[in-house]
This record gives structure tokens, C-alpha cells and sequence, in this order.
């Protein structure tokens, strides 16, 4: 007790500098969780998937369709339970900046495979039955201030012409980690309207989604659903949902690895902060440290009260960071919400705080301690300042 | 003056351990700022030399990109008897019909997927862009399983070096070539002949039509009358319009990343720099108030401790340009989301981002200066005097 009460006086002795540190801690451990949160944001789609779904398209790559007929020949395999299928439709509301996902799916078997999308039975119902209708998420009808019933026109860069559909229902996410700005409508409005204008490109999907009945066996359907088309004009890939999300985010990894060597760099930044900090404090206390030693006490209590105060002062940071953190990264996913489904902060990234923290105290508390150890007491009592 | 500024530095020198804490916090500010420069810089400089200024590139109305596009064969031969079509030295026409696909390659080492772009190209491709440069083999024959690999696929894909197997599209397709495309997104593709990679994807299409303008400045009237010939539903753009447009949304992440993380880091060097000048003003109290008395002006005493504080930002700002210049042996790879396809770039350091990195380093120095600064030229003689 004593000693905690000598740490805090200690601390506060030069209030101005004190402050300062621990401002710039928590500046630091603000934008150390910042990046971490924005990192899971990346993350947000492999959270989110489940194991018993499927993703079967085109081995090529994912611009290439694959035929309908598939579909019948998929649901032949063993331990499928449920099959829907979609195309990516890249639309775009007014305006590129405006971006969301779109897809047109196969409504019936999709709703059923997506739990996760919440969707009142009433205005499941009225989607059901109109083929124009779409469904949005709940946050993307918060952006754009929707209204069921309103009509919603999007331009696709992949299918010419401007595209008229009715919401009729606005889901929202089961769980926290569920995407909610996702925008969907009837895949046959859209296939209907191709027989007319590009026949060719009729009757094509961009990937099935397959429901297996037991996650144990998802591995054995991928392969033989493959084995069922290999060698035909589309050979299939099929992976679990997580898998594909992951070969997505893998694509980009460069730029993830860049964000996390950044924040380690604003750790490092911040050692070099505090160390400067008990650098200092240890140096105009060179003197009281002798006479610490002159009355008797060991190095180890010596190297305790500096690094005790070290850490101190970065915890005091530190908690004032997790605590701004939430509210920031609320902030934050105003500004890039567009690209990402989810910005939460999560219970790891307040635990990974902790440690930096105090990791950064011990650090910062090294080179004082060993100078306080290292000084013969006839030294420190002679200089001053 | 001198004596003041003579003594700042020499109290840098004094304590060393403070100055090389306090600068290379700065310096790690400096050398972020300026990696996210280099690399928006990359990004741009590799986009920009992509396309050339007096290339049209036509799409589908609508498409973002080649590899939503589609140009059917009869519009293709439309915009092909434009007048406005530039000429090669035998005659022949500087307009290429190309077809553009994405095929997903396992990596080397890594084997991971990921998105290449491969394009068809026709006799002309090649004179349209003058960037693009043979270096190892030679050109796929027409009619033949042939391809060529950009120097990026070359080195990072998996049966990309020439001689080498890629199978797609059902057949095997031999590489018989190494191109260079300088600093552009071609090294980032794989080329064949147009017609053979249209049979192996079952393409009917072509995705693109490129060529050349016989005259630049008639691009406003060839794009007005091949826009509104009812017969065409596409966009018109310049080449370099084109691929700008490409990296717009990736820059403008790499800008709000770049914004959010020099902001907030900057604040915690120049929080550094402030400790380190309030504990030099106050270890110098007695020093402080001895010049005064001995005549120096407060203006003097202000201007020794700010220019203490921009030597820190100084040196700190020097420090992390030359961690930072290191960047460029570095190559970037990672996928465009706005196309889809990877795309090879590299830091690029510019004399323009040498001075921005300096001036923000200054900054920085200045900023966590000032306010201790004045709080030295503010003392009172007698009282400073009097502080030991």
C-alpha cells in the first residue's frame, strides 16, 4: 500500500509531463486497437460463415458462370440437403461511390440457407411473391433512408440497362457478426430479362450455394461435386464458405500485412515515447536514488519503483485508450463502413492492448533501471540536476 | 543570437539518450507518412503509365472494367472503320480487338490463388503499347496454344517462367515469351492470340477495342459519334482515363488509411517532442535566466529552444526518409477490388515526397516546440536565476 501510495506521488511529480505521456499512450493504444478492429474487419465474412454451406463456381475463376443444370446433378450427391445458386449482379445505386453487394439469387432454398438473415414471415412472404421485389439489409436501408414498397433502380456495370426492383422485405443479422448491407432480389427477373435481350447469357450462375446435412462430410461432397464435372466445358471449384472467403482476403494480403507491421510500428513509437519519459524522470533522480541506497535499500527495490511507476503511468494510458476505443471505431466505420460489413471491437484486441502495454512499461523502464542500479552512491549524491 | 543556438545543440549532444528517443519516435511518424505516400504514389505512377493519352479504349456502356465488358464482333468491326483510326507504317490499322478474362493461378511458394488477368490480343497489341517490351523468347504464332507472361507473373505465379505449362481453358498453353511492361499493370497479365483464347473460353465477345488516334485532339468528335450511333451501346474513354478510373477506389482507401494513421501518429511523436523541450526548459531554468541577465533577448531564448525543437523534428524527419527510401527494393502485389485481378506495384519515392516528409517532420518539431519555447522566453529573470 505504502509503496502504491509512493509510485502514484512519484508519477505525478511532474504533472505536465506525466499527462502528456499519458496522453500520448492512449493516443497510441487508440490506433493500435483501431488497426486491429479495422484487420477483423477484413476478417468480418470468415466469422460469419458456416460450416455446412458449401461454395461451388467455376474453376476458371469466379467471372466465369456456370450452367443451371448443374444444379439438379449437384442435389443427386450424397449428404446435400439444399442447394440455391446467384450471380454476382455489381450494381450500382446513383452513383460507384455508393457501393454494396447485390445479388440475384434463387429466393426459396437461399432464405433457408441464410438463418442468419432475419426476415419478418409477413415480408418474406411479399418478397416470395414478387418477382421484382429485393430484399436490403438493415443498415443499408439506414443509409439510404428505403422504405419498403419504395423502388430502388440499379445500373449494372455486368448486365446493360438500368434495373427497377421493389423492396419488400429489410432482414436483419442474427448474430452480431452478420453482414447487414447486403441487397438481394430474384434471380429469375434477372435471367428472364436476359432470354429477351442476351439469350446467350441465360441460364448461367455465377456459384451455388450447397447445404450438406453433416459438416464432417463437407470436405467428401467438395470433392465429389468436382469429380462430377471435371473434364466438362466448366469444371467446378468447391469450397467450404470459409475457405472462400479466406482465398479472397489472401488476395489482398499484402495490404493486411502492411496494416499489422503498422501497428507494430506505433508500438514501437510509443516505447520510444514513455522510455523518453522514465529516461528523464530517472535522470533528475539520480541523487534520491543514492540516498535510497545509502539508506539501505536494495537494487531491486530501486528497479521496482521504476519500473512500477513505468508501468503505472502506461496503464493509466492504456485504459483510457480501451475505454475510447468502441466509440472511435464507431467513428471510424462511418467513414469506410462502405467497404466493410462489420467494425466491432473485439474482446482479443482488448487483451492484446493490455500486453502491448505492458510491454511497452517494462521497455520503457529498462535503460532507467539499469542506470539507477549502475550509479555508486558517492556519484549520484555529487551531481545535481 | 549564436551563442543561444550553439548551446541548443550542444545540449542535444548532452543528452543523447533523450534526443535518440525523441527523433526516432519521429522518425518512425516520418517513415509511415512517407511509405503510405510512396505507395499511393506507386499505385498511381503504375496505373497512369498503363494507359496512353492518345489510346481509345472502348467497353460495354456501363463496365468499369475489361473484364465486365463485352464488344460484340459486328460492333467491333464498326468502330473499326472510324475514320479517326491511326495508321501503322505499312498501313495497317492501329486497333486491336482484344479479350479479356480472369484466371485464377496458384502463387509460388505459397500456392494461393489468385486472380491474373489474360488477355487475347491481336496484331496491333502490341504497337499500342510501346511501354511493352519483349525481353526473353518471342511472340505466341497465331493459331497456336501459345502465351506470353508478364514479367511480375513470370516471377511470382506458378508455371509462369517461360518454357513452362499453364493448363486452362481445357488445353495447355505453353510460354514462349517474357515481356517487360516497365512499371505498368501489363506486367501484371498474361497474353495469347485473341481468336485461340476466345475458342478455349467459349467466348463469342471480344471485351475491348483499343486504337490509336490518327489525330489526339479528335477524340471529343470520335467519341460523340461512336457514342451516339445507335448501333454501339458503349463507353468511349482515353486510355489513361481508363485505367486512372481503375484505382480510384483503391487510392482513395490508400488515402483515408494513409490520413487516419499519419494523424494520429503525428500526435503522439509531437507529444514526445513537447516532454522532451518542457524537460530541457526545465533542467535549464538557472541556465535560462543567466543569459537573460547577461543581455540576451527573450525573442533570442525563444528562437534557440524552437530551433532546438526543428533540429529534433530534423533529424528525425532524415532518419525515417532514409528507413523509408529502403522501401522501394519492395514490390507490392495484391488485388485491385475494383477489377478484381492482381496488380504488381512498388514504393515509389519522389523528390515531391522527400520535401513533403522533411516539412512534416519540421512541423512536428515545431509544433512540440513552440509551447515550451515560450514558456522559456516568458521566465522571470530573478526567479530563474534563484532555481537551481
Amino acid at each position: 500500500m505504502y509503496i502504491l501510495k509512493l509510485l502514484l506521488r512519484n508519477a505525478f511529480r511532474h504533472k505536465l509531463r506525466t499527462a502528456l505521456t499519458i496522453l500520448s499512450i492512449t493516443i497510441a493504444i487508440l490506433a493500435f486497437g483501431l488497426l486491429r478492429t479495422f484487420i477483423g474487419a477484413w476478417y468480418a465474412g470468415v466469422k460469419a460463415s458456416s460450416a455446412n454451406r458449401l461454395i461451388t463456381r467455376n474453376a476458371i475463376s469466379l467471372i466465369f458462370p456456370l450452367p443451371l443444370s448443374y444444379k439438379d446433378k449437384i442435389r443427386q450427391i450424397d449428404a446435400v440437403r439444399r442447394i440455391s445458386y446467384g450471380n454476382w449482379f455489381a450494381g450500382i445505386y446513383k452513383d460507384e461511390k455508393n457501393f454494396f453487394a447485390n445479388y440475384a439469387i434463387e429466393a426459396k432454398n437461399y432464405m433457408a440457407l441464410y438463418p442468419e438473415f432475419v426476415l419478418p414471415p409477413d415480408q418474406k412472404e411479399a418478397f416470395l411473391r414478387d418477382r421484382k421485389g429485393c430484399v436490403a439489409g438493415r443498415k443499408l436501408v439506414e443509409r439510404y433512408h428505403w422504405r419498403i414498397g419504395d423502388i430502388v433502380v440499379l445500373k449494372s456495370a455486368v448486365f446493360p440497362g438500368n434495373w427497377e426492383f421493389v423492396l419488400r422485405g429489410i432482414y436483419h443479422g442474427r448474430d452480431e457478426s452478420t453482414d447487414e448491407r447486403v441487397f438481394f432480389f430474384h434471380w429469375d427477373y434477372l435471367n428472364e430479362a436476359l432470354k429477351k435481350t442476351a439469350p446467350r447469357r441465360a441460364d448461367q450462375v455465377g456459384w451455388y450455394i450447397v447445404e450438406v446435412t453433416d459438416p464432417n462430410r463437407a470436405a467428401e461432397v467438395a470433392q465429389a461435386i468436382d469429380k462430377t464435372f471435371k473434364n466438362s466445358l466448366a469444371e467446378t471449384l468447391t469450397e467450404t464458405e470459409k475457405a472462400f472467403f479466406l482465398s479472397f482476403i489472401s488476395m489482398a494480403d499484402a495490404i493486411i500485412v502492411a496494416i499489422q507491421l503498422v501497428s507494430f510500428v506505433v508500438i514501437i513509437i510509443i516505447i520510444a515515447v514513455a522510455a523518453n519519459t522514465m529516461a528523464m524522470t530517472a535522470r533528475e533522480r539520480i541523487g534520491e536514488y543514492a540516498i535510497f541506497k545509502t539508506l539501505g535499500f536494495r537494487g531491486w527495490r530501486i528497479a521496482g519503483m521504476i519500473i512500477g511507476e513505468s508501468l503505472l503511468i502506461t496503464m493509466i494510458g492504456c485504459l483510457i485508450g480501451i475505454a475510447l476505443t468502441p466509440p472511435a471505431a464507431k467513428e471510424f466505420s462511418k467513414i469506410v463502413g462502405t467497404y466493410f460489413p462489420t467494425f466491432r471491437v473485439e474482446i482479443e484486441t482488448i487483451y492484446i492492448d493490455i500486453g502491448a502495454s505492458i510491454l511497452v512499461g517494462l521497455c520503457a523502464a529498462i535503460i532507467p533501471t539499469w542506470r539507477a542500479l549502475k550509479i555508486r552512491i558517492a556519484d549520484g549524491l555529487r551531481r545535481i540536476g | 543570437m549564436g551563442l543561444p543556438i550553439s548551446y541548443s545543440f550542444r545540449n542535444l549532444w548532452t543528452r543523447r539518450l533523450t534526443t535518440v528517443l525523441t527523433a526516432s519516435g519521429m522518425a518512425l511518424v516520418v517513415f509511415v507518412f512517407a511509405a503510405i505516400l510512396m505507395l499511393a504514389e506507386g499505385l498511381r505512377k503504375t496505373l497512369v503509365e498503363t494507359g496512353s493519352y492518345d489510346n481509345v479504349v472502348v467497353v460495354r456502356k456501363g463496365s468499369t472494367s475489361e473484364v465486365m465488358s463485352g464488344v460484340s464482333r459486328l460492333q467491333a468491326s464498326i468502330v473499326e472503320t472510324q475514320p479517326e483510326v491511326a495508321r501503322g507504317a505499312e498501313g495497317q490499322m492501329l486497333l486491336a480487338k482484344e479479350m479479356v478474362v480472369l484466371i485464377a493461378l496458384p502463387k509460388r511458394g505459397t500456392n494461393a490463388l489468385s486472380n491474373v488477368v489474360i488477355r487475347g490480343i491481336g496484331a496491333s497489341s502490341l504497337a499500342l503499347r510501346p511501354q511493352v517490351r519483349l525481353v526473353e523468347g518471342r511472340m505466341p504464332k497465331p493459331g497456336l496454344s501459345e502465351i506470353i507472361a508478364g514479367r511480375s507473373i513470370a516471377e511470382r505465379f506458378k508455371g509462369g517462367g517461360i518454357g513452362e505449362i499453364l493448363r486452362f481453358g481445357m488445353r495447355d498453353w505453353r510460354i514462349v515469351g517474357i515481356f517487360d511492361a516497365g512499371n505498368t499493370g501489363f506486367n501484371s497479365e498474361i497474353w495469347g492470340d485473341a481468336d485461340q483464347l476466345m475458342q478455349a473460353f467459349r467466348r463469342t465477345v471480344y471485351s475491348s477495342v483499343i486504337f490509336k488516334l490518327r489525330d489526339s485532339s479528335e477524340f471529343e468528335r470520335v467519341k460523340k459519334r461512336i457514342e451516339s450511333d445507335p448501333r454501339l451501346t458503349v463507353d468511349v474513354k482515353r486510355e489513361n482515363r481508363y485505367y486512372a478510373e481503375q484505382s480510384e477506389r483503391m487510392a482513395e482507401f490508400l488515402r483515408i488509411l494513409g490520413t487516419a494513421l499519419t494523424v494520429i501518429f503525428s500526435l503522439g511523436a509531437i507529444i514526445g517532442a513537447m516532454i522532451t523541450m518542457y524537460s530541457a526548459v526545465a533542467t535549464r531554468t538557472g541556465e535560462i535566466g543567466t543569459m537573460r541577465a547577461l543581455g540576451f533577448k527573450k525573442i533570442s531564448i525563444l528562437g534557440a529552444f524552437i530551433i532546438e525543437a526543428l533540429f529534433l523534428g530534423l533529424i528525425g524527419g532524415c532518419l525515417g526518409l532514409f528507413l523509408a527510401s529502403f522501401l522501394q527494393l519492395l514490390t507490392i502485389s495484391t488485388m485491385n477490388f475494383q477489377t478484381f485481378s492482381e496488380l504488381a506495384f512498388s514504393f515509389t519515392l519522389t523528390p515531391g515526397i522527400v520535401w513533403k516528409g522533411l516539412g512534416f517532420s519540421l512541423v512536428m518539431g515545431f509544433v512540440g516546440g513552440v509551447l515550451p519555447a515560450i514558456r522559456a522566453s516568458r521566465m522571470n529573470i530573478v526567479e530563474s536565476l534563484r532555481a537551481v
